[in-house]
């Protein structure tokens, strides 16, 4: 593998980390399966693409963009928690709105961005000689930020009251906690950093397309189930290092498959091991505790 | 316990690090494609032809490396930054994705885009006059003058064009607005039926009934999808169907004056051919498919109400019966 391939996976891999943070707050803080992923993405895209286009400031686009998935994520809670349409309809009522609503945003099905200013772009030469160290390095930052921020709100008394939410509601009401309130906020923050998400790759990757939602909630749910099958932890820093950790992974396992002749790999077989690799991950954590128990009769 | 995990990432890691080898006095031509769906499939076939035709044949002459995304535009990201990194002579990119994918990333490596239907509205390339840096390609846009040739020759006289599209699609609400323009120039008017969804095809079809001579559908999605429905209003109100590519004339309509992705393959491997006998990629303006196949289906013609002429018969390159 090339180091311009190996910085683009890490690229794309940063990219998706922003995705499993958000979905790490839906499914595991919250325990809520939400779908609308494969719709805040793009909406993310769309939102900063055609502010871009209209000549504004990417920075300004990324949190317009980073605000719209709030708003959808609001919505899905909203659906949830006060039309007590179960979780998942309500996701994907929300998920399928948003590709009407991303082509309308966006006025066509592909909004390009090649040649216009974005995040990155002050750091990058003419000739783009260098893009492929300076947009992972943004991204790291950025992601680091992110994660940290992240830690810091699971610790404060809100977060704290988020997680108690999705571990036992019941509990969590019985303490005070405003349940509904924890749900709508958290689903907020998460279809945010999904969008937020969304924005940054339309910037990376030359424009956005009402297409590229597809997939974003498998590849989030993988990253989360890598990460904490490797680095199992209660501490919450941990599991989000793992979430980041494993979207890492995950992207370079994809370009391993990419640049996997010489075990006889190819690309129409991408599908195959990224379920193979979930199923795998899943798997491993009954293994281990399968051979822990049998190791533990031997002694 | 720690020991297997550790043991998984290092293999991981050496296995992702490894292979480093290029061949290095032997040229390099990567293909990259978003999705593999026949039209595209045939676009990368006519690509190799060519290259092959040219003396260039993978493996042999040339190191040829293909990688479809899966429909995954992340993927198409990670193909495009795998071909940056491997440094090839050429990057083909089919379709619009693939391609801005491949052009955000260098500007240095020469891009050919194929299938692609509006290059400059992608941002591709700037113009369609060469000088567009790294970037040439091939567009399958139509000529709509050749379309309107052909439904005056389909159906001699008509004064009235229908068209069904899906008002949701750029490419068909271009095609729209630029039939309307050159419709007017030969004193023909369009009635636009939009259909948002495939189940309102029939119906703005129907709604076309005693208001046009014939109807013409453009590659629109909703409308191919549900071509089926558009031929029966066709047949009882006995308007003939022109379309704009040649499988909907297998499937019903009149006649078809469509691109074959596969020329439209062979076209591209033309430039990537000069490229690599050391053209510059600015030097060479993207092009518009070229070959043109007529598709004529007698048997709809008749249900239709239509006579083909002999001219028009001995012009097609198929007929079906």
């Amino acid at each position: 593998m090339t180091p311009i391939a190996l910085m683009g996976a890490l690229e794309i891999g940063l990219i998706f980390a922003l995705v499993a943070l958000g979905v790490l707050i839906s499914f595991r803080i919250l325990d809520f399966p939400d779908l609308t992923a494969d719709g805040s993405f793009p909406l993310g895209g769309a939102v900063a693409a055609t502010l871009i286009a209209g000549g504004h400031d990417p920075w300004l686009a990324c949190g317009f963009g980073a605000l719209a998935g709030a708003a959808s994520g609001l919505v899905t809670a909203w659906l949830h928690v006060r039309l007590n349409i179960l979780q998942l309809l309500a996701s994907i009522l929300v998920m399928i709105a948003l590709y009407s609503i991303n082509l309308r945003i966006m006025g066509a099905p592909n909004m390009p961005l090649i040649g216009s200013p974005t995040v990155f772009a002050p750091f990058i030469g003419e000739a783009l000689e260098n893009s492929w160290l300076v947009q992972p390095a943004v991204l790291a930052v950025i992601i680091v930020a992110a994660k940290i921020a992240l830690d810091l709100f699971f610790a404060s008394q809100t977060g704290l009251a988020m997680r108690a939410t999705g571990a036992n509601p019941r509990m969590a009401r019985a303490q005070g906690v405003a349940t509904e309130r924890m749900v709508l906020s958290g689903m907020a923050l998460s279809n945010a950093l999904i969008a937020l998400a969304g924005a940054l790759y339309v910037q990376t990757q030359g424009g956005a397309d009402v297409s590229m939602g597809v997939g974003t909630i498998v590849v989030g749910l993988a990253a989360v189930i890598i990460g904490e099958t490797l680095l199992p932890s209660r501490k919450l820093w941990v599991i989000t290092l793992a979430t980041i950790i494993g979207a890492l992974l995950y992207r370079l396992l994809i370009a391993v498959a990419l640049n996997a002749d010489f075990i006889g790999l190819q690309a129409q077989d991408l599908n195959l091991i990224t379920a193979l690799l979930v199923g795998g991950a899943l798997v491993l954590p009954q293994l281990k505790a399968k051979l822990r128990r049998k190791g533990g009769k031997a002694s | 316990m720690n020991f297997p995990r550790r043991t998984v990432l290092a293999a991981l890691l050496a296995a992702s690090l490894s292979p480093f080898a290029t061949a290095a006095d032997m040229k390099s031509v990567a293909v990259t494609a978003i999705v593999d769906h026949p039209a595209l499939d045939a676009a990368r076939k006519g690509v190799e032809d060519e290259l092959k035709a040219a003396g260039f044949e993978a493996g042999k002459q040339i190191k040829y490396q293909y990688q479809s995304a899966q429909g995954n535009p992340a993927t198409a990201a990670q193909i495009a930054r795998k071909f940056i990194g491997d440094g090839p002579d050429v990057i083909v990119a089919i379709a619009t994705p693939s391609a801005q994918a491949a052009v955000a990333g260098t500007r240095s490596i020469p891009v050919v885009f194929t299938a692609v239907t509006d290059p400059v509205a992608a941002k591709l390339v700037k113009s369609w006059k060469a000088g567009n840096g790294n970037v040439t390609g091939v567009s399958d846009m139509l000529k709509l003058s050749s379309q309107v040739d052909l439904i005056s020759k389909v159906k001699p006289g008509a004064k009235r064009v229908g068209m069904v599209y899906s008002p949701g699609e750029v490419n068909s609400v271009i095609v729209a607005k630029e039939l309307k323009a050159e419709l007017a120039k030969r004193g023909m008017t369009l009635v636009e039926a939009p259909a948002a969804r495939t189940v309102d095809v029939a119906p703005a079809a129907k709604s076309l009934i005693g208001k046009v001579d014939v109807i013409y559908t453009s590659t629109d999605n909703n409308v191919v999808s549900t071509y089926e429905s558009l031929v029966g209003v066709a047949q009882q109100a006995k308007i003939p169907l022109v379309a704009a590519d040649t499988d909907s004339v297998k499937r019903g309509a009149t006649a078809a004056l469509g691109q074959n992705y596969y020329d439209i393959g062979r076209q591209t491997g033309k430039l990537v051919v000069r490229i690599l006998k050391g053209e510059k990629a600015a030097a060479i303006a993207p092009q518009v498919g070229e070959k043109l196949s007529l598709t004529l289906n007698q048997g709809a013609a008749q249900k239709q109400g239509v006579t083909l002429s002999p001219a028009l018969l001995k012009e097609a390159k198929e007929i079906i019966k």
